[in-house]
């Protein structure tokens, strides 16, 4: 036994110094050491790194933002059309890539998990070698591959998330937004609301249980019940529950005149559906016709419901009928590649990569203290939604919010909202302590 | 057949799995998997198939809820960071008993029956788990969004020990060793060494003896009057511990726990890790870890691009074929590819990739001792 015991020792020992020895070449070689920033590019071409969701409730918005996002990269590359570039107010992007380098990127599934989220970011960042990571249909997943990228020095670029704890509690100084958040869905909606339904109703609201669902349902309540609302519960109900009746049940009971759902993707399709074969909408509470509001909306979930939309008022990002230029521009250049008009998961995701590389030509580096620096602050125009600017106290953009309605009658089955509002800037905005949190500083990756 | 101690081959086998797995960044370069998130889920993920393979491969015990203990561990590592301090070790041995604690619950209850009843006991007591999570105790969980550091954590120990972390967002570090990249990488990789050494003294013990004994055949066990159930539970609360520890090492390395860490799919994900690679071999699972997280991360990231890049040399219209055809099996079709590769596994190698392994090493033995006596058997159990 003794000798086993020898023996064993010293394999120990010798496998302890063998890793030693393994494993120092590989420390000291690490890119982490060579470069003045993490992943700083050295060859003819730079990684964006696009983090959507292909399976789950968001799989359609992602499929969007990563035809995008591939627009996008053709329009900074100098092929195609150049789409929104030309009607930009920045002119930095000559159409040759970004700093001469040309841009090239790789993909990654979310599966609307932040753990896969968090996973298939890291491989973009320590194995692709991507210099920002941008994408996301889910306020959870933006949150935590946010954080991510802070941590490890990237700039993110956040897609479609709505929460305020976006650039607020949870805001990060590498991570930017380009869409709207609930605060600002409040304020827009609040007033049509009060035109379209008075001021003395009972809201019941579903939520989605995590923080976007929160923060839309928080925002809801502040400004209806500075209309004269009531709340009469909200109920939470988990993310891609797929049947909601046992849900929608009780709405009928409770003496509540409005249902707010506060659902995105599929979970709103099957939500709302629900709602209406419940015959919710042909009910009559408190002397009143019942309604349904739909906080934030998206063309693909209106057509996604069908019939049910309409009249169904809600706020979006951007639609796609916008008269503007950049708007048409876009439209016109998406249509020609995929044959049908973008969403605006597409609009944010291609706005964000466009802002991302014009931000890095402007700061003339790809380093993220000097990108951000180039973006806190940055006004533009030309990109859909009339004059923006990045906030440089949040990272938040700033903006006119569409308040839309489902389409009585549509013309053909991409148009299927029409806009009833557009709220100014002015009315939407808030200060930036507001919804609290620290930005807290640059970080450039070791 | 099976030895009770430790012979001169295991200690070769596990002199080669160190090794090999602390080289593990230098080997899996070449194939795309050498970078720090990857080698540390096929740590992470391994230790969890280790122990999982404890309890399904020695006892025959399957348990359909063993991701219930990885996102226990989790939570209870992340929240140990928020209260006590960021050091990984206090970390990951809390997770550990926690992990063993619910086992010790679950396994009480649902060991009470056996077969099919055990497994969907144990799924109910995984999606209760899942589900509860995710609602009533969101306060512990934060639900959804999962559980995340915050600048403004107590964490009393390093407060005692006067550490501050100023403005940002702390990171996991091990007396100053950032747990992120090789040094958490390498931090799993000991963690593994240990688990699979534990692992190996138990299949080479009496007691990994008698868990033979009970999936062969536990009831002449009972009635030879050995009372079986200790050691069924014995290994479902071993095998909970080591899950526990895979699910405190995850947010050591990344510090964030999510309730879907204990869904049935992450329960059902590694009894597909120990099938593939073999259910009660040692190396088996770990292999099996690996293999399912390589094609998670590295199968689903192709796109057509890649795609185009490596069909380019075939002219253009047969390109055109080959992208869409291969691009069912990569990116969001990369779940297809697995499906297929297991029931491949399963139809021809019923014995997991570790049945590939033996077999080519018996005909190699075969070929080179000239067709004599068949060759040495592989030291691994063939079951």
């Amino acid at each position: 036994m003794s000798e086993f015991k020898i023996t064993r020792r010293g394999l120990l020992k010798s496998s302890a110094a063998a890793g030693v020895a393994l494993a120092a070449p590989t420390i000291f070689s690490s890119k982490a050491f060579a470069a003045g920033y993490l992943n700083e590019p050295t060859g003819k071409t730079v990684t964006f790194g696009f983090n959507v969701p292909q399976t789950g409730a968001y799989a359609d918005e992602g499929a969007d933002e990563l035809r995008a996002y591939q627009l996008a990269v053709e329009h900074i590359n100098g092929e195609g059309d150049g789409g929104m570039l030309n009607t930009f107010s920045s002119k930095a992007l000559k159409g040759n890539g970004v700093n001469g380098k040309k841009v090239v990127y790789v993909t990654g599934d979310t599966q609307t998990k932040s753990d896969a989220a968090r996973a298939s970011a890291k491989r973009m960042i320590e194995k692709d070698g991507a210099i920002m990571i941008t994408g996301g249909s889910s306020s959870g997943v933006a949150i935590a591959v946010q954080g991510l990228c802070q941590d490890a020095g990237v700039i993110f670029m956040a897609g479609l998330t709505h929460s305020n704890d976006t650039t607020g509690k949870d805001k990060r100084a590498n991570g930017f937004r380009h869409f709207f958040n609930t605060e600002m869905t409040g304020a827009a909606l609040a007033p049509v609301l009060k035109k379209n339904f008075g001021s003395d109703r009972v809201a019941y609201h579903l939520t989605a249980d995590y923080t976007w669902g929160w923060s839309q349902e928080g925002s809801i309540k502040k400004y209806t019940e500075e209309l004269g609302w009531k709340t009469a519960a909200a109920v939470r109900t988990p993310l891609g529950a797929g049947d909601f009746s046992q849900y929608i049940t009780p709405v009928l009971n409770s003496g509540a005149d409005v249902l707010v759902l506060n659902h995105y993707g599929r979970d709103m399709v099957n939500s709302l559906t629900q709602a209406v074969q419940f015959g919710l909408r042909d009910k009559q509470v408190n002397g009143k016709d019942f309604a349904i509001v739909v906080p934030l909306y998206s063309r693909l979930m209106a057509q996604g419901a069908g019939e049910n939309v309409k009249g169904i008022f809600g706020s979006t990002n951007w639609h796609w009928s916008l008269q503007d230029e950049g708007s048409q521009a876009f439209v016109k250049s998406f249509g020609k590649k995929y044959g049908f008009p973008p969403s605006q998961a597409a609009h944010t995701t291609y706005c964000q990569a466009i802002l991302y590389a014009d931000a890095c030509q402007r700061a003339g580096t790809f380093r993220p203290s000097g990108v951000g620096k180039a973006l806190e602050g940055f006004k533009f125009d030309g990109l859909g939604n009339g004059p923006t600017e990045y906030r440089a106290e949040d990272h938040q953009c700033f903006k006119d919010v569409l308040v839309v309605k489902g389409k009585e009658n549509p013309t053909s089955k991409f148009d299927v909202l029409e806009v009833v509002e557009v709220t100014p800037r002015a009315q939407v905005e808030y200060p930036a302590s507001l919804l609290g949190g620290e930005l807290g500083p640059y970080n450039d990756g070791k | 057949m099976h030895p009770t101690s430790i012979t001169k081959k295991d200690l070769l086998l596990f002199a080669v799995f160190t090794a090999a797995v602390l080289a593990g960044p230098i080997i899996l370069k070449p194939i795309g998997a050498g970078y720090p998130d990857l080698l540390q889920k096929f740590a992470i993920y391994g230790i969890f198939a280790l122990g999982f393979n404890i309890l399904f491969g020695l006892t025959g015990y399957l348990s359909f809820g063993h991701a219930a203990f990885l996102g226990v561990g989790s939570y209870t590592a992340v929240w140990t960071f928020k209260l006590l301090s960021m050091n990984p070790v206090p970390a990951i041995i809390f997770a550990t008993l926690m992990g063993g604690l619910f086992s010790a619950l679950i396994g009480y209850v649902s060991l009470r029956r056996s077969g099919i009843y055990f497994s969907i006991l144990t799924l109910a007591f995984a999606q209760m788990c899942y589900n509860m999570a995710y609602s009533v105790l969101t306060p512990i969980t934060n639900g959804e969004t999962g559980l995340q550091l915050a600048q403004s954590d107590p964490r009393a120990l390093d407060v005692a020990f006067g550490r501050d972390y100023g403005a940002v967002l702390p990171s996991s570090d091990l007396f100053g060793l950032e747990m992120t990249g090789y040094p958490g990488f390498y931090f799993c990789a000991v963690m593994l060494i240990i688990c699979f050494y534990i692992t190996l003294r138990i299949f080479r013990s009496p007691f990994g003896m008698m868990l033979r004994a009970v999936k062969s055949n536990q009831n002449r066990l009972n009635y030879t009057g050995v009372n079986t159930r200790p050691y069924a539970l014995t290994a479902f609360i071993i095998s909970g511990m080591f899950a526990g520890l895979a699910g405190g090492l995850l947010a050591v390395t990344d510090p964030l726990a999510g309730a879907e860490r204990m869904q049935w799919t992450a329960s059902g994900e590694v009894v597909l890790m120990t099938i593939l690679g073999g259910a009660g071999t040692l190396l088996g699972p770990v292999i099996g870890a690996g293999a399912i997280k390589y094609f998670e991360n590295i199968f689903s990231a192709f796109n057509k691009g890649i795609l185009n890049n490596i069909f380019d040399f075939l002219p253009d219209f047969l390109q055109q074929v080959a992208v869409s055809v291969s691009s069912m099996f990569v990116g969001e079709g990369w779940h297809l590819t697995l499906g297929a590769l297991f029931m491949v596994i399963v139809i021809f190698l019923p014995g997991g990739l570790m049945e590939g392994v033996s077999r080519i090493s018996n005909l190699l033995s075969r070929r080179r001792s000239d067709g004599g006596s068949g060759g040495t058997p592989h030291p691994e159990p063939a079951e």
